[in-house]
């Protein structure tokens, strides 16, 4: 892919790419949050969905995680499988 | 019945000589209450955790002539305060020293189950893995050796299915066994990346010697490098101010050391992974992902909500309101008629009206109430069971953010059009303090069957033909002020802050009939003794207002306090009948009609055909409009106290809905009149 190398927002993967995540960037309280649930950088993640609009939805360490917009946005992804 | 239980005046409840003290931990949807039910059955306490909102359930139950005191830790995904949940649970091992924690994760998901327990293990308390779901697991093609991951973590692992009752045995032997000390406990502690080593070294250095018992040093520096709050309050407070200082500037340089802490332990985590499992999941598309193609797709999965919502409500009216009036008419019509005909020729005329009509009657009104909550109870646990809830709130949540909730109000939120009672008791799904207290505050304005019962008599009265058009309008209307109250309550006594949405879509599984058999049966339950008591009462106070101090509801307190209240009234165009009639349906909605129909002397017939007489279609809209957002009943009102445990918020919603009420209502009269 072109852009590979440089991270983007997660909410701007479509469905069906996968990436590694680079950087977590938000509070400590929803950082906290997104460590817990599997999301710390190096993870694996793939997108199961995303429409564009509304909440998207991800795979990390075997589970399935539902996230909005506004918090997918704040994990910075580098596109491409690890 | 015992209204003293232990758990409500004691923080410690007394440990009886040879009980041995069993905490139970786990992530969420890892079939820890699977496992907490299968052990012990009935025999188990539900309620809240001291001067908190979240749910507590303990159990007992003997094993090799040993007596064990089970506790059921709220299930969290890690034990940093981020929510009441994780400081009650590390709380309660750092305080109550269990004889043994055990630890459930899911064999399906072992990489992000085994991080609690690198969480658990640095607390002073043996741990027991329970690997339970080993037949998801199996099903997913995956090959995990337990004894390897016994060797790698350094404790007790045993391997079971809870929905099978398969390894309770073991597991129950191994926790007896860890509790006698008999066997050698040395687990491979996590430790933070490398690089954050030194860092670690020096907080710890520190705040040697500062740090209050019982709380281990090396755990309190971790905790303050993950910013967890609860921690970092209490070391500003113990610690001395310059040392302070020194610790909050080391903290502030290494912002990062967070994301280290927890890196730290996936690492530990990937190395038990890698040596037990065999083979990894087999890349295959499963059921739940299958079915989720659908349950959350933005237009198809709204559909699929509404189809199990229509079929939830379908089931409540066609089983649940027969069974209601079955009850009503036999078993408090009965219970009237027997305390007449058993003291009535004996005991004074207003003792034998108290009992059959003011207790009967508020008996009544919580009994009549049950089989509607518990089938609600029973539905919501179903979908909770099954994995769907978690669907509903995905695809609902944009809808939600209107009124600075998420998805996961939706659903109690929803239950309201049926009943505000279990709508308010469903708000135990929402995690967030906030949320939850936000969705409690605006569950009553949204209209519920009773209320709908009396538009649905009343409009007709004042409309006519354009009743039908009316009612839908008051409907949408409430829902709009529900929307707008949601906001400006965000604003203002939250600051517009919104908690995450970030949640897990556990797997789909087949329902659990003795969990959700458990918690209908529990929270029936809770709903009797503890808004049932509130319901009672107060039932009871209305009905001597009502009755007192004679000459009927004309000549009684009620209808003074409606006089004395008519200038408020007036304001929304209400004189003290219609005022008397809000009133009364502070014990059920229903009531209002029924006083209307008393203080305009008729029979059901001509009821309407007075009030329409009577009064202008502007004060009949204004009547409906402040009846759809008035208080609501004594009943819910007995839940929000129950569930939000706090008079000062139960006060605070009924004042709320007060002045969203009457300002509605005044609104409306003015431009009702202007229009007609």
């Amino acid at each position: 892919m072109a852009d590979a190398g440089t991270a983007v927002p997660l909410n701007l993967m479509r469905t069906g790419e996968k990436g590694t995540i680079a950087e977590l960037t938000g509070g400590h309280g929803l950082r906290n949050r997104m460590l817990a649930l599997g999301l710390t950088p190096g993870a694996e993640v793939t997108v199961l969905q995303n429409y564009g609009r509304g909440p998207m939805l991800v795979r990390v360490r075997d589970v399935r995680v539902a996230l909005g917009r506004g918090e997918a946005a704040k994990i910075l992804v580098r596109r491409g499988e690890g | 019945m015992n209204r003293h239980m232990p758990h409500q005046t004691a923080v410690l409840p007394e440990v009886r000589e040879g009980t041995v003290l069993v905490a139970l931990a786990g992530q969420p949807n890892v079939g820890k209450s699977t496992l907490f039910n299968l052990l012990t059955g009935l025999h188990q306490h539900v309620g809240n955790w001291p001067g908190k909102t979240v749910e507590r359930k303990e159990g007992r139950f003997t094993y090799g002539g040993v007596s064990y005191r089970l506790v059921d830790l709220p299930g969290t995904y890690s034990l940093t305060a981020n929510s009441p949940e994780e400081v009650i649970a590390r709380e309660f091992i750092l305080q109550e020293r269990p004889d043994v924690v055990i630890a459930v994760v899911d064999a399906a998901t072992l990489e992000r189950s085994l991080y609690l327990v690198a969480e658990l293990l640095a607390l002073p308390a043996p741990v027991v893995v329970a690997l339970n779901m080993m037949d998801v697991a199996r099903q997913e093609g995956m090959e995990i050796e337990p004894e390897v991951l016994q060797a790698a973590l350094g404790v007790p692992v045993v391997p079971m299915t809870a929905t099978r009752g398969e390894g309770v045995e073991a597991l129950l032997e191994t926790v007896a066994r860890v509790a006698r000390g008999e066997v050698p406990y040395s687990p491979r502690l996590p430790q933070i990346r490398e690089d954050h080593r030194p860092v670690l070294e020096e907080l710890e250095g520190l705040i040697l010697g500062y740090v209050p018992a019982p709380y281990p040093r090396e755990w309190v520096a971790l905790k303050l490098l993950e910013g967890d709050p609860e921690v970092t309050r209490m070391m500003r407070e113990t610690l001395p101010q310059e040392r302070w200082e020194r610790v909050h500037a080391l903290l502030r340089a290494h912002d990062d050391a967070q994301v280290a802490v927890a890196s730290g332990r996936y690492e530990w985590v990937g190395r038990m992974v890698r040596a037990a499992v065999r083979r990894p999941r087999v890349g295959q598309i499963g059921l739940t992902e299958r079915l989720d193609r659908w349950a959350t797709h933005p237009v198809f999965g709204l559909g699929i909500l509404a189809l199990i919502l229509g079929a939830v409500f379908w089931l409540t009216y066609t089983v649940g309101s027969p069974l209601q009036d079955l009850l009503e008419t036999y078993v408090v019509g009965g219970l009237a008629e027997g305390v007449r005909a058993l003291l009535e020729p004996r005991a004074p005329e207003w003792v034998v009206a108290l009992l059959a009509d003011g207790i009967v009657g508020g008996v009544g009104a919580v009994l009549t109430f049950l089989p509607i909550l518990a089938l609600f109870f029973a539905a919501l646990a179903f979908l909770e069971d099954v994995g769907y809830m978690a669907r509903a709130a995905f695809v609902m949540d944009s809808v939600m953010h209107l009124m600075g909730l998420h998805g996961k109000s939706f659903l109690p939120l929803f239950l309201g059009f049926g009943c505000n009672v279990p709508a308010i008791l469903g708000t135990r799904v929402i995690e967030s303090r906030r949320a939850r207290l936000l969705t409690i505050l605006l569950a009553p304005l949204v209209p519920c069957t009773a209320r709908l019962a009396v538009i649905a008599f009343l409009a007709p009265a004042f409309f006519g033909r354009a009743a039908l058009a009316v009612s839908w309008g008051l409907i949408l209307f409430s829902i709009l002020v529900l929307a707008a109250t949601g906001a400006v309550l965000n604003r203002v006594l939250f600051q517009g802050r919104r908690s995450a949405f970030i949640m897990e879509l556990p797997l789909y599984h087949l329902p659990n009939w003795r969990t959700i058999g458990l918690s209908v049966w529990q929270r029936s339950l809770a709903f009797i003794r503890k808004a049932g008591t509130v319901i009672l009462a107060v039932s009871v106070v209305i009905w001597a207002l009502s009755t007192f101090p004679g000459g009927g509801v004309e000549g009684s307190y009620l209808a003074q306090l409606g006089r004395w209240l008519e200038p408020v009234g007036r304001l929304a165009g209400l004189d003290w009948r219609l005022t008397v009639a809000l009133l009364s349906s502070f014990v059920a909605k229903e009531n209002s009609v029924a006083t209307l129909g008393v203080l305009f002397r008729a029979g059901d017939e001509g009821l309407t055909d007075l009030l329409a007489a009577a009064y202008p279609p502007s004060v009949g809209l204004a009547y409906l409009v402040v009846q759809t957002l008035f208080v609501p009943c004594v009943a819910t009102v007995g839940v929000i106290r129950q569930e939000t445990a706090s008079w000062r918020w139960t006060f605070f919603a009924v004042g709320l809905l007060l002045v969203v009420s009457f300002l509605a209502g005044m609104a409306v009269y003015r431009v009702a009149a202007w229009v007609f």
